[in-house]
């Protein structure tokens, strides 16, 4: 069936098998390798994206239910070679082992900062409680929070 | 395979009576799991989640009526003074998944374990579903929900919602699971007091076919609260011995099973203790209450 979504600005419309999930039109229909596919049951969030602004797994996401939405996804944080300030945190923390996790959590990191530009470490961890690094023991996810809270924040006073 | 994608509940409706045995995905935290793993392939998915009519909440008349569409998220946004309801709904899942999934989603599925069931089993909600032509019938929760993962909806039905009488007392949601985010409840926990009926409710998720109260327990416990005046003076205390059955009682309103998240007999144990603490949350808040 033809789905048509706006994502990351720009509406594309492809033809998906009516079963597939937002996360494989992202990957398989329109290149965007960015979102990850891991558990495809909402358990890792390595798929994070946002549809319409909300912050959603797409392996949970019927394809046909971004139709006419809009999708944001990890691709469409960075403005062409300027890392997103998020993106930044997490190379200047060393939030970053495999790097399998690290778009989810860098799409989650920006939802909560987002929301909330100086959380406490507590709804920082509620925040990201649904993204699972297996690798860095998620102390230097939480620098990279900090760092990048600090650097949004300091932009916001600059503007 | 075929996807509906409706714009009114009313073309939503007309599609279910064309095609009974269409599937309907909100969230699609349970269904889209199922596609995933290609564990069930439905001829024909309609997506409820674009409905406005089943986003709706509505207050009437001492009653709330929850759409099925109503998402865990935003009930912790719009409904903070339903306690209960509002802890139960910040267990599930984890953010992604609570800004997906629904109450309707819970209701359909009809897991044992659904968080929000225990909360609308303890407050007597009734379930609201609809036909082609505008026919609406309602159940009540222990009618509707059937075992496991089997429900009264009938083809060509769908699930418009829940409805109950708001109650007026403290309330919680307590669950055991191995970490605070994105578990699939071992045992949990409804407890809510009712002031004006003089009730205390308690309804138990993962112990049973289907979300239970304990009846028994409730009795006992209204019973002692009505025996040291507790009712008419929250800073009576009905005291351990008069609570105490209390929580066997509780243990005996479930009848787990074995399974890879827990075994019937931790279970038993677990709804117990959390019904006690429970029971002493509300003690303490209705004491407080009465203080300030």
């Amino acid at each position: 069936m033809l789905v048509r979504a706006n994502v990351n600005g720009e509406w594309r419309e492809t033809d998906v098998w009516p079963g597939s999930s937002l996360l494989y039109l992202l990957r398989e229909h329109l290149a965007l390798p960015g979102s990850k596919n891991a558990c495809e049951q909402g358990e890792c969030g390595s798929c994070s994206v946002w549809l319409d602004g909300e912050l959603v797994c797409a392996c949970l996401v019927l394809a046909a239910q971004a139709h006419e939405r809009d999708v944001r996804t990890v691709e469409g944080l960075a403005a062409g070679d300027a890392l997103h300030p998020v993106q930044e945190a997490f190379v200047e923390a060393g939030a970053v082992q495999c790097g399998f996790c690290t778009p989810g959590f860098i799409v989650a990191v920006t939802d909560l900062l987002e929301q909330e530009p100086e959380p406490t470490e507590v709804v920082v961890r509620e925040a990201l409680s649904g993204n699972l690094c297996r690798c860095t023991g998620y102390e230097k996810i939480l620098e990279a929070v900090r760092v990048a809270s600090d650097r949004l924040r300091i932009r916001e006073d600059e503007l | 395979m075929d996807v509906f994608l409706p714009a009114t509940l009313d073309e939503a409706l007309d599609a279910a009576a064309a095609h009974p045995e269409v599937v309907p995905i909100a969230g699609g935290t349970d269904v889209m799991v199922e596609l995933n793993m290609d564990r069930g392939r439905p001829e024909t998915l309609m997506d409820v989640s674009r409905l406005p009519e089943l986003r709706e909440i509505r207050r009437e008349d001492g009653s709330l009526f929850l759409g099925a569409g109503v998402t865990y998220t935003r009930i912790m946004r719009e409904l903070p003074e339903l306690t209960a309801l509002v802890q139960a709904s910040r267990s599930v899942g984890s953010p992604q998944i609570r800004n997906r999934g629904t109450v309707g989603g819970n209701l359909g599925t009809a897991s044992p374990a659904g968080d929000a069931l225990p909360v609308l089993a303890a407050w007597d909600a009734d379930i609201f579903l609809g036909r082609a032509g505008g026919s609406t019938r309602s159940v009540r929760w222990d009618e509707f929900l059937k075992g496991v993962k089997q429900t009264s909806l009938e083809p060509g039905e769908l699930i418009l919602g829940a409805r109950w009488h708001v109650p007026s007392g403290p309330g919680s949601f307590s669950k055991i699971g191995t970490r605070n985010a994105m578990v699939i409840a071992v045992a949990s926990v409804c407890l809510q007091v009712d002031e004006p009926s003089r009730s205390i409710r308690v309804a138990l998720g993962s112990v049973a076919p289907t979300v239970v109260r304990a009846r028994e327990a409730e009795t006992v416990a209204a019973q002692a609260f009505e025996d040291a005046g507790a009712w008419d003076d929250p800073r009576a205390d009905p005291g351990d011995e008069a609570i105490g059955p209390f929580g066997e009682l509780v243990a005996e309103a479930a009848s787990p099973i074995d399974d890879v998240r827990g075994t019937a007999s931790y279970r038993k144990r677990a709804v117990s203790v959390l019904a006690r603490r429970a029971l002493g949350w509300a003690l303490a808040d209705r004491r407080a209450g009465a203080a300030a």
